[in-house]
């Protein structure tokens, strides 16, 4: 069964007086382990496309199902939960909490998960070695650079072993060497099977991923696998991060 | 568990939003702590006002009757009680003579005279007839000599006891025993000095006071007087026995025919202390109600601020909830933040209240006790939960969709 599951779904907003579709009529699957990016111009809908898959949203009609559950229809706290359990963030503006330290930023998903003080603090610092930045755990996201900050983020959304990482722009904010940095990072997790979601208007960013979701006016305009010979390409481009090139990688623990 | 863990993160997350805006808490603070003050000021005045009354009634003695033709604080119009005849002292002496529950009584009257002595005068001297019962129904101590004694109430004998002023006024130098005071053309004979004994009610000095005895009095400066009997009964237990024997006695002496109502009152320490709670608990109230409004200040304030900090935090909220945060984790969240800042600006309140009440203990007899504390305390955090909730709860319900898309 596939890992996400939608079906028809339908995105409306009210605007005024007249009614906007933003989605009309998506139906589409996604496998566990996939890397898929999901591309199209402002406007098209995939803003909104992003905001259902994460669960931030839910759909006027149509069904989404996730890992084997029917989640279109959720009130504000199910829908909580579900992101908690399900899905890790990264945004193109990181969105880290200004005033905690890196370390609080990472244990923010595990307190709202319930685990306890020693565990939380185990983990997100694995979670930040597995990024790379075991010596920055006690930085305010202030005191680093806009790829640490980013690799933050990643740590942040791994670390209560989601089922999907959705990706806003995650390249966005970040000069086009630590992009690729990052995008290196994304390939690396998804080697070790994590199913990435990447959304973007980047055509570089989008062929990173093995697959390629175009969306046009609420409509996926094209769905295709990416050919290897483009991928090739953009890995030439600069050096993956020094924390990745180094024997077996602790990224390891996300499979 | 997950509550406790989101309970810890909130006091976590306030804590350190309050050291992020140290003036803005500190100023929406103050709100909380003039109101804290106040709040408690006014409780601590009110139970030392009320511990003041109470020392000062006691004066008058829980098992005391005072006989006397008006009730005190009574609901009955005046103009139908107006017309009773006064107890003349023959019938308060049957009275005396006949009880059988009194360990003491005794039989006053009064006027407000000139004591003379040598070339010195007091105006307004409070004169009293009284019995020998006196001391021991009044609770009366003695500083030097004695008190009346029976022989001497039976004599009508020109002695007399003086106030603790009186005293002093006249023989700053010397004992006032022995020596002879000029009240109107009657000399009496000083044989007895009272301790000092204040004031009633923080009115009437007990101490500007010459007793004689009341057949002297009687005979000499008021002509047929009318007599207040005050009885001591022997035991607190045989109150309501006492007071029906009382009243049945009175009706005989004043030849009150079955059927007829009472034209006398027997009145009670309890009906002064009824009277002066429903009074202080009307003074509570409009007092008590006039300050909390200085405190209902201090939670709008509270409520403004958190507005205006949920707006500003617009975004981490978003961040939170796509994080999986519940609604009732903001909720947690913000509450603790506003009772925090509540709870800091009552501690700082009661830290300011407690040396003012130290000044007013000069006045009256106060203390800030552990009671008001606690409560202070606990209204305090009540009004940061009031205050706060209508902006947390508008923190819960945000959208995290347009959360995260604010500035």
């Amino acid at each position: 069964m596939s890992l996400i599951h939608l079906h028809n779904i339908w995105r409306s907003y009210q605007m005024a007086a007249e009614t906007v579709h933003a989605l009309r009529g998506v139906s589409l699957s996604i496998e566990r382990g996939e890397y898929v990016a999901i591309m199209g111009p402002s406007g098209s809908g995939k803003s909104t496309m992003m905001n259902l898959l994460g669960c931030l949203d839910t759909p006027t009609s149509g069904t989404y199902e996730l890992n084997g559950t029917d989640v279109s229809h959720r009130d504000d706290n199910e829908l909580a939960e579900i992101r908690n359990r399900e899905i890790g963030f990264v945004f193109q503006t990181f969105n880290l909490l200004a005033r905690a330290t890196a370390l609080r930023n990472v244990e923010l998903p595990m307190v709202y998960a319930g685990v306890s003080p020693d565990e939380r603090r185990e983990k997100a610092l694995a979670a930040l070695a597995a990024v790379g930045l075991a010596d920055r755990v006690d930085h305010r996201p202030n005191e680093l650079s806009g790829g640490q900050r980013q690799r933050v983020a990643v740590a942040r959304a791994l670390v209560n072993s989601p089922s999907i990482l959705l990706a806003d722009e995650p390249t966005g904010n970040l000069d086009s060497k630590t992009g690729v940095e990052i995008l290196a990072l994304f390939d690396e997790l998804a080697s070790k099977g994590n199913t990435i979601i990447v959304v973007t208007h980047e055509e570089k960013v989008a062929l990173h991923a093995r697959r390629i979701v175009r969306i046009l006016d609420g409509n996926i305009a094209s769905d295709e696998p990416v050919k290897r010979v483009e991928s090739r390409e953009s890995k030439a481009e600069g050096p993956a991060s020094p924390a990745l090139d180094s024997g077996p990688s602790p990224l390891d623990r996300f499979q | 568990m997950n509550f406790l863990s989101e309970l810890r993160e909130g006091l976590f997350i306030a804590w350190d939003s309050l050291r992020a805006n140290k003036l803005r808490s500190a100023l929406t603070t103050l709100g909380i702590v003039i109101g804290i003050v106040t709040v408690t000021l006014m409780g601590t005045a009110l139970a030392g006002l009320n511990a003041a009354f109470i020392k000062s009634i006691s004066a008058i003695g829980t098992d005391v009757f005072f006989i006397a033709p008006w009730q005190w604080f009574s609901d009955e119009p005046w103009w139908k009680m107006r017309n009773r005849r006064p107890i003349l002292l023959a019938d308060a002496r049957a009275l005396v003579r006949q009880t059988t529950f009194a360990r003491a009584t005794t039989i006053d009257a009064s006027r407000r005279m000139t004591v003379r002595y040598r070339d010195l005068a007091a105006t307004g001297v409070n004169v009293s007839g009284t019995t020998e019962g006196g001391a021991e129904v009044g609770g009366l101590m003695l500083k030097e000599g004695r008190f009346l004694s029976a022989a001497e109430v039976e004599g009508a004998r020109p002695v007399c006891v003086v106030g603790a002023d009186i005293a002093a006024n006249f023989f700053p130098l010397e004992s006032p025993l022995g020596k002879r005071l000029r009240v109107e053309d009657q000399n009496l004979e000083i044989i007895g000095v009272l301790e000092k004994r204040g004031s009633f009610l923080g009115m009437a000095s007990l101490d500007n006071e010459v007793m004689l005895p009341v057949t002297k009095f009687v005979s000499d400066f008021s002509f047929r007087p009318p007599v207040i009997i005050r009885v001591k009964v022997r035991d607190l237990k045989e109150m309501d026995e006492a007071r029906e024997e009382i009243r049945g006695i009175m009706r005989k002496i004043r030849h009150l025919a079955p059927g007829m109502p009472d034209d006398f009152a027997i009145n009670e320490q309890a009906a002064f202390i009824q009277t002066f709670e429903r009074m202080n608990s009307v003074v509570a109230g409009a007092g008590l109600f006039i300050t909390s409004l200085s405190l209902f200040v201090g939670g709008i304030g509270i409520m403004n601020i958190m507005f205006v900090t949920v707006a500003e935090r617009t975004r981490e909220i978003g961040i939170r909830k796509a994080i999986g945060a519940k609604r009732r984790a903001i909720l947690t969240q913000f509450l603790l933040e506003s009772a925090l800042i509540c709870l800091l600006g009552g501690l700082l309140g009661l830290a300011l209240a407690y040396p003012i009440t130290l000044v007013m203990d000069r006045f009256m007899p106060v203390a800030l006790s552990a009671t008001l504390v606690g409560i202070a305390l606990l209204v305090s955090i009540a009004t940061g939960v009031i205050a706060g909730f209508l902006p947390a709860w508008r923190a819960a319900k945000l959208n995290p969709v347009e959360a995260l898309r604010a500035e």
